[in-house]
């Protein structure tokens, strides 16, 4: 009895231990992207709390949680409270499988990629609920359009995935980490990397593809009802959704903890400190893309998810899969 | 389609171009301001909050004529008068209902002594509606306060009247 309670201490500690960085990087990101649309644009973002403005979010969260919480009388109580708690929860558990570094990992399961992929694609039941808890036009219009787009643009990754498995022939994440030790998986598979990209942006729904927020036409999609800590949750599940798919994209392409060059001064900064230093790339790309890029138009988002990119990736594996058998260099386990 | 259009839609070359343009413009200067610790320069004409000066001796210079609350095209002012014991007129009520007024600046061009002026303080948002009625005391108090700013905007903006 004792010993199991030490395990369920050590796991909840470990977890918080994992949870807590986490929830401090969503607030930074947050900074970051504001500062990274205002610098594109000559602005100066926020700069006044803290240094260089660091404490905004904080503000912001404070700010939110003093908020009142307005439940429309029209609305499905229990479905309308459910949905941003679902959407960051689910946000969050998909943590738990990410490798920092070849030892540090929570949870170093054998499915690892089919556990991110599994729970990044509950995600759309967040918004889903939302929109139709809220029982309103925008926020239904808003969650019918997310989920379309955020379950066409999942097959297309989920065949990028496949191209990645070919070569690493597991699906445990550190596996796939420690089999680009002589290549990033950048190399070989670029255009796929770029397809994964495009498709992470539609996926989170960023610009170009915030079609289910498009402030033009649905007001604030799905959100347009939620109020105070409500908001603030979908807003920190958004961002730590955006924040998983950087992290899925430098574990798969970017080589995870590894470091660019085995060399001596490579070799001195810690593992985790890469997979960082990767992610804030990939989320910087992903802030200047909101920032450039005007939104798609909806027919156009669903012609380039389903005739473009989902025949493209496809080609691309059985490109893949010929090639490592042509040459005899599929991964044996 | 050209074979050009599509190898340039294939490789994103456009959205490369515009990345390679927004890291550039990042880098370069803001272009707007710090704003509640630096602001932007105002023009001397510029028509913000009221006030009610003075001469150089104390004295007020309003002379109760009136055609401030006669050409106030939102009849935010409200003016009585008497007569003092030297025979001169002196106001002993002047109120400007701020929330009325548009700040059209008729006000201080149809004053004949330069008396009601707008100055160049435009942050005076209040927590109430009642702060914003003005009355005399308050709007002498503001000439007193931005004298030296309102006399040299005045100053500058004489050859231009």
């Amino acid at each position: 009895m004792i010993e199991n309670l030490n395990i369920l201490i050590t796991e909840i500690y470990k977890v918080f231990l994992l949870l807590i960085p986490i929830l401090t990087a969503i607030a930074m990101i947050v900074w970051l992207d504001r500062r990274v649309w205002a610098f594109v644009q000559k602005r100066r973002g926020p700069n006044v709390v803290g240094p260089f403005g660091l404490f905004q979010s904080l503000a912001d969260a404070l700010k939110y949680i003093f908020k009142e919480i307005i439940i429309p009388a029209s609305a499905n109580k229990i479905i309308f409270i459910l949905a941003p708690i679902v959407t960051m929860t689910l946000a969050l558990i998909s943590w738990a499988v990410i490798p920092f570094s070849e030892e540090i990992v929570l949870a170093n399961i054998n499915v690892g990629i089919l556990y991110l992929f599994a729970v990044s694609s509950l995600g759309v039941y967040g918004i889903i609920m939302g929109g139709w808890a809220s029982n309103s036009k925008y926020p239904f219009l808003g969650a019918i359009r997310s989920a379309a787009q955020m379950v066409s643009y999942e097959v297309s990754i989920g065949v990028i995935i496949i191209n990645v498995l070919l070569c690493v022939g597991s699906l445990n994440l550190t596996d796939i980490v420690l089999a680009q030790e002589n290549l990033w998986f950048i190399v070989p598979l670029f255009p796929m990397f770029v397809i994964f990209f495009i498709s992470a942006l539609a996926e989170t729904n960023r610009p170009p593809f915030d079609l289910p927020e498009a402030e033009a036409e649905l007001v604030a999609g799905y959100q347009t009802e939620y109020s105070g800590m409500m908001y603030a949750m979908f807003w920190l599940g958004e961002y730590a959704n955006i924040l998983l798919m950087c992290s899925m994209g430098s574990i798969l392409f970017l080589g995870g903890w590894l470091s660019p060059i085995d060399l001596y001064p490579f070799t001195l900064v810690p593992a985790p400190l890469w997979l960082i230093l990767k992610i804030l790339l990939l989320f910087i790309l992903f802030a200047l893309v909101k920032a450039i890029v005007p939104r798609y138009r909806y027919d156009q988002l669903m012609k380039l998810g389903w005739k473009i990119f989902l025949p493209l990736s496809l080609t691309w594996v059985v490109l893949t899969a010929s090639y490592l058998f042509y040459f005899n260099l599929l991964p044996v386990n | 389609m050209k074979l050009s259009r599509i190898l340039k839609t294939v490789l994103l070359i456009d959205f490369i171009n515009g990345l390679i343009i927004a890291i550039k413009e990042s880098f370069k200067s803001k272009k707007t301001l710090n704003y509640p610790f630096e602001k932007g320069k105002i023009s001397p004409r510029f028509r913000g909050e009221h006030a009610l000066r003075r001469y150089p001796n104390g004295e007020e210079r309003c002379i109760a004529c009136k055609l401030c609350e006669a050409v106030c095209p939102a009849q935010a002012i409200t003016i009585e008068s008497t007569e003092r014991e030297d025979g001169s007129r002196k106001t002993t009520r002047y109120d400007i209902d701020m929330l009325k007024c548009i700040y059209c600046g008729l006000c201080e061009e149809s004053c004949p002594v330069d008396a009601i002026v707008q100055g160049p303080n435009f942050e005076f948002s209040t927590e109430t509606r009642e702060e914003l009625y003005y009355n005399k005391e308050k709007l002498l108090d503001n000439g007193d306060r931005w004298e030296s700013l309102l006399a040299a905007n005045i100053k500058a903006d004489n050859p231009y009247r």
